[in-house]
């Protein structure tokens, strides 16, 4: 592991102002992303996970407040001016959306849009910044690349359009991507793609990537790092081993259970979890996962849990302290 | 197959797109090229594909919420592609759909009480005391696991997987024979997936239903259904029972897909990454000739841009390829 | 005819039924389901969720206030006072207001009370503001959904129906109305009532269009609900709170056009009056009498005003998306 971390996010709030009352979509969150490292943020919808990404870059929506601190090589972003942030975005730290449809510009050309980064940043002549574009194109593997820049967003397909969403993400070759499910709006063989195309740009460029997604699947494949989160607070976070194979916190065991797997059978029952995702206007003052936990003890409804060490980086915020494996199948 | 309760036929939907200008040629959609199956009472059949393979627009057919342009849907014996709107309309009663959104497919305006009696309300509004039908949407909601107390609220204080069970509620209130599951649990989330899918499968069993599942990943319809259909680009690539599509795919397209969900075991994966299929599904406007899935398939060969492979018995399977046997054997 | 069509399934159905899982935990657990439905949570719908951000907005209830107290004024002031609209008081000529001839706001050129005519005239004109709003409301949402619902040949035509009634100019219809009718109140109604449904059709149509491919459209109908059924109980009640929005801002224009109406002589024939008529009779004599057209003015604008801020704050709660 790299010694210094590039981000340090340390007992961030979000929160949010709403006519339903006060949202907690962040709660005490604790982070560190180091240079070339790839995390996964995994967690259901309402978990809070894409306000955490959004929180990086100062993205949150107008009626949203942040408290604690986010250091990005030691300056601090929570209260920095837009200047700073403009400074940073886009540059040092690029972001990918879900849906590369909505978050291109519609009436634009692909080149327009590829270069416009690089020109505010960079400050290169058209020509050169247009040579760039068809460079990164060629990177991400689309075919054709001088004639894609002269297209318009509608006119490629869903995972041609993520591909140019990572060609613009890496354009002035950040230090750090942030890709919120990247994945989940294409098909299966095309998610496969984009993923082998992240795990290969990421060797190419040394880039650290942070990735949101709610499919464990997804993070067994490419992360090393993994944080589980659950009603706006960070429940366990470890290497990717860890998680998968020493996991203890019960709704990360829950959530890797509930995965169905090819070649089970018909008749047994799949793993699941009972009850429903927490609403994050009402959390309950306790552990947010307390209500449909199996291992639920008289004490997670008073207090919150904190992150303590399991072993070397491995953390779990859980009072149970006993062993996950053998505890009986939890079936709805 | 007498004992088939559905059996589709060459089923066919186009969606008509308009000239390209004013004089150019007529663009035609072909969502769905002829697919024939049948299904068995009790039955789940699981259909697989990728956007744009015509799964929902197969659904939607079928529940005849799409106008199919050709082939036949006999269910119960009957064509019901030749019914008049209230013969289809009386249909219905056996055949009720569940949906993928399950909060867009519930009345915001509704209470979930009015919600699941409406197919009681549709049919027996003038027969049923209001008393009745009062209980058996009660029943209905205990039976998918709703609260009693729950009758009078409106579905969008409900969460999406609570909000699904609503939607299973109103297509079963009516004890219908088929169901016809439009991707019904890939809006949810995992932990509640799983819920679902369990439920339908109790449900299924105590009332004896056939399922029509439809899905866009091998893995979620992997464990509800009997036998499994894959989809490409509007055409049957692959019917086979669920255990032998899953062991022994014969479809390279089958395999593809197999191929490339992603497996949550991070020790396997580092050991064997997956191998993506390339390319993307061409356009269903200008499909390729022959062969759909030739642009992307790896054994791809001559014959296969010039033949058109029909669905044959490889192996216990029907699989669309000319060189299945080959395939398998390596 | 339904009854007789279905009763024969339906005892066949009943008899399955009498065996099914459903009807058994029905018989099984009824008394019991009963008792917990006593302590039924009740959901709060849409339009109850709208008042609830509506009482928050304060420009729109202070509106709400102003109006009710109008309205209110409207209807009692006639009933209480000593005074008629129609009466002539020889012996009371454009009296100024004042509290001791006991004509609190004067009396006009016929020694009419002001205050008696000025709450008739607000009953006039919110009665050709709201009378006129329902019935175009009525026609044109239900000329809108049949149109967008039913699509094709049949939308064409009844569109282009609406195209061609939008062509007519207005005013020389009205007076072409009232010329060959004579001046008949309800004549007015009918007047404003047929042009201004035209806009609530469009509006109906569109909403429609959209809301028609919704998945609970299609589930309804794959429940086997009728299309009147569909129309009026799926998606009328979703059409509503566009169509209440609307119909709170139209009331004003309306209001506004039965003033103009009046002051070019075409409105309310006296002795009746109407807001508008009041403001035409006071702008003649305005430097003499000038109460006679600040009075009704006032109350025109408040009308007006309260009218719009009501429908802004419709518009923020029942779409808090769009904000």
């Amino acid at each position: 592991m790299t010694s210094e971390a590039l981000i340090e996010v340390r007992s961030l709030d979000i929160e949010f102002t709403t006519p339903d009352g006060l949202v907690r979509a962040g709660t005490g969150l604790d982070l560190d992303i180091h240079a070339g490292e790839f995390v996964g943020i995994v967690g259901e919808s309402g978990s809070g996970k894409s306000q955490l990404l959004l929180a990086l870059l100062g993205l949150n929506a107008k009626n949203g407040r942040l408290r604690g601190s986010i250091r990005y090589r030691g300056t601090e972003l929570v209260g920095a001016g837009k200047n700073e942030l403009g400074r940073i975005r886009g540059d040092r730290i690029s972001m990918i959306f879900q849906d590369p449809m909505t978050a291109l510009n519609p009436h634009l050309r692909i080149g327009r849009q590829l270069t416009e980064g690089l020109q505010r940043h960079r400050k290169t002549t058209a020509a050169a910044a247009r040579a760039r574009a068809v460079e990164m194109l060629r990177a991400v593997h689309l075919t054709e690349p001088e004639r894609r820049l002269d297209q318009y967003p509608h006119e490629l397909s869903g995972g041609m359009r993520q591909r140019v969403m990572i060609a613009m993400a890496l354009i002035c070759e950040p230090e750090l991507i942030l890709a919120d499910e990247p994945t989940t709006a294409l098909d299966v063989t095309v998610q496969a793609q984009i993923l082998e195309l992240l795990q290969e740009l990421r060797q190419r460029f040394g880039t650290a990537v942070v990735m949101v997604t709610h499919d464990l699947g997804v993070v067994a494949q490419i992360a090393d790092r993994v944080a589980v989160m659950y009603g706006g607070r960070i429940v366990e976070r470890g290497d990717v081993d860890d998680i998968f194979y020493r996991s203890r916190h019960p709704y990360t065991e829950g959530l890797r259970r509930a995965i169905p797997r090819l070649g089970e059978d018909r008749a047994a029952r799949l793993a699941t979890i009972p009850g429903n995702p927490p609403n994050l206007a009402q959390l309950p003052r306790g552990c947010p996962f307390a209500p449909r936990c199996a291992y639920h003890m008289p004490r997670c409804d008073a207090e919150m849990p904190t992150l303590e060490t399991v072993a070397g980086t491995h953390r779990k915020a859980c009072f149970y302290d006993g062993p996950l494996a053998d505890a009986p199948e939890v079936l709805a | 197959m007498s004992n088939a309760l559905l059996s589709v036929r060459d089923l066919r939907v186009q969606f008509d797109l308009g000239r390209d200008g004013w004089f150019g040629a007529r663009r035609v959609l072909h969502a769905v090229g002829g697919v024939s199956f049948e299904l068995a009472r009790g039955e789940t059949l699981g259909i697989v594909g990728e956007s744009g393979c015509g799964k929902s627009s197969l659904a939607r057919a079928i529940l005849r919420l799409t106008p199919a342009s050709g082939g036949q849907i006999s269910f119960q014996g009957e064509d019901l592609l030749r019914l008049d709107a209230e013969a289809m309309r009386q249909r219905r009663r056996a055949l009720q759909p569940i949906f993928q959104d399950p909060l867009a497919s519930l009345n915001p305006r509704m209470t979930v009480g009015e919600i699941i009696g409406e197919p009681l309300r549709a049919f027996f509004s003038s027969t049923m005391p209001r008393d009745e039908r009062r209980q058996r949407v009660l029943a209905m909601m205990q039976r998918v696991g709703l609260l009693p107390n729950q009758i009078n609220r409106y579905a969008h204080e409900f969460s999406g997987g609570q909000a699904q069970r609503i939607g299973i509620a109103r297509a079963l209130v009516l004890e219908p024979e088929l169901v016809v599951c439009d991707e019904p649990v890939s809006a949810l989330d995992v932990s509640i997936k799983s819920q679902i899918i369990n439920l339908l499968q109790d449900l299924q069993e105590e009332m004896g239903l056939s399922l029509l599942f439809v899905a866009h990943d091998l893995a979620a319809v992997r464990h509800i259904s009997h036998r499994v259909m894959v989809l490409y680009l509007g055409r049957v690539m692959e019917l086979a029972d669920r255990d032998a599509l899953y062991r022994a795919p014969q479809h390279p397209y089958t395999r593809a897909l197999i191929a490339a969900i992603p497996d949550p075991d991070p020790r396997r994966a580092r050991a064997h990454p997956a191998k993506p299929l390339g390319g993307e599904p061409p356009s269903p406007v200008t499909p390729p000739s022959g062969c759909v899935f030739r642009t992307r398939c790896p054994h791809a060969r001559a014959r296969c841009t010039e033949e058109v492979p029909a669905l044959r018995s490889v192996g216990g399977s029907q699989v669309a390829c000319h060189f299945a046997e080959e395939l398998t054997a390596d | 005819m339904e009854n007789q069509d279905e009763s024969k399934p339906l005892d066949a159905m009943r008899k399955l039924h009498a065996h099914s899982a459903v009807a058994r935990a029905a018989a099984t657990t009824g008394e019991a389901v009963e008792q917990v439905v006593q302590s039924t949570v009740e959901g709060r719908s849409l339009w109850q969720e709208a008042w609830r951000r509506l009482r928050r907005n304060r420009a729109a209830m202070v509106s709400l206030f102003v109006f009710a107290a109008i309205v209110l004024f409207a209807v009692l002031m006639p009933l209480l006072s000593p005074w008629d609209y129609y009466t002539p008081q020889w012996t009371a000529l454009n009296l100024p207001p004042g509290l001791a001839s006991g004509h609190w706001l004067g009396t006009d050129g016929l020694g009419r009370d002001l205050l008696v005519r000025v709450a008739w005239g607000c009953r006039i004109s919110l009665m050709v503001g709201v009378v006129a709003s329902l019935v175009s409301l009525v026609i044109g949402v239900l000329w809108g959904t049949v149109a967008g619902y039913a699509g094709g040949l049949i939308d064409t035509v009844m569109m282009r129906i609406v195209d061609i009634l939008y062509s007519v100019p207005f005013i020389p219809f009205v007076i072409v109305l009232l010329v060959v009718f004579g001046r008949e109140l309800i004549l007015i109604f009918v007047a404003i009532g047929a042009v201004s449904w035209l806009d609530i059709a469009r509006i109906v149509r569109g909403q429609t269009l959209a809301l028609k491919h919704r998945e609970f459209i299609d589930a309804a109908r794959a429940s086997g609900v009728r299309t009147p059924g569909i129309l009026f109980r799926h998606l009328i009640p979703n059409l509503l709170g566009i169509v209440v929005i609307y119909v709170t801002l139209t009331i004003p224009t309306l209001i506004l056009f039965e003033a103009f109406l009046s002051f070019l002589g075409l409105g309310v024939q006296p002795p009746m009056t109407s807001l508008g008529a009041l403001v035409s009779d006071g702008a003649s004599d305005l430097q003499a009498y000038p109460y006679l057209l600040i009075v009704p003015s006032l109350f025109l604008a408040a009308i007006i005003y309260s009218m719009n801020y009501i429908g802004d704050g419709l518009r923020d709660a029942l779409d808090p998306k769009d904000r």
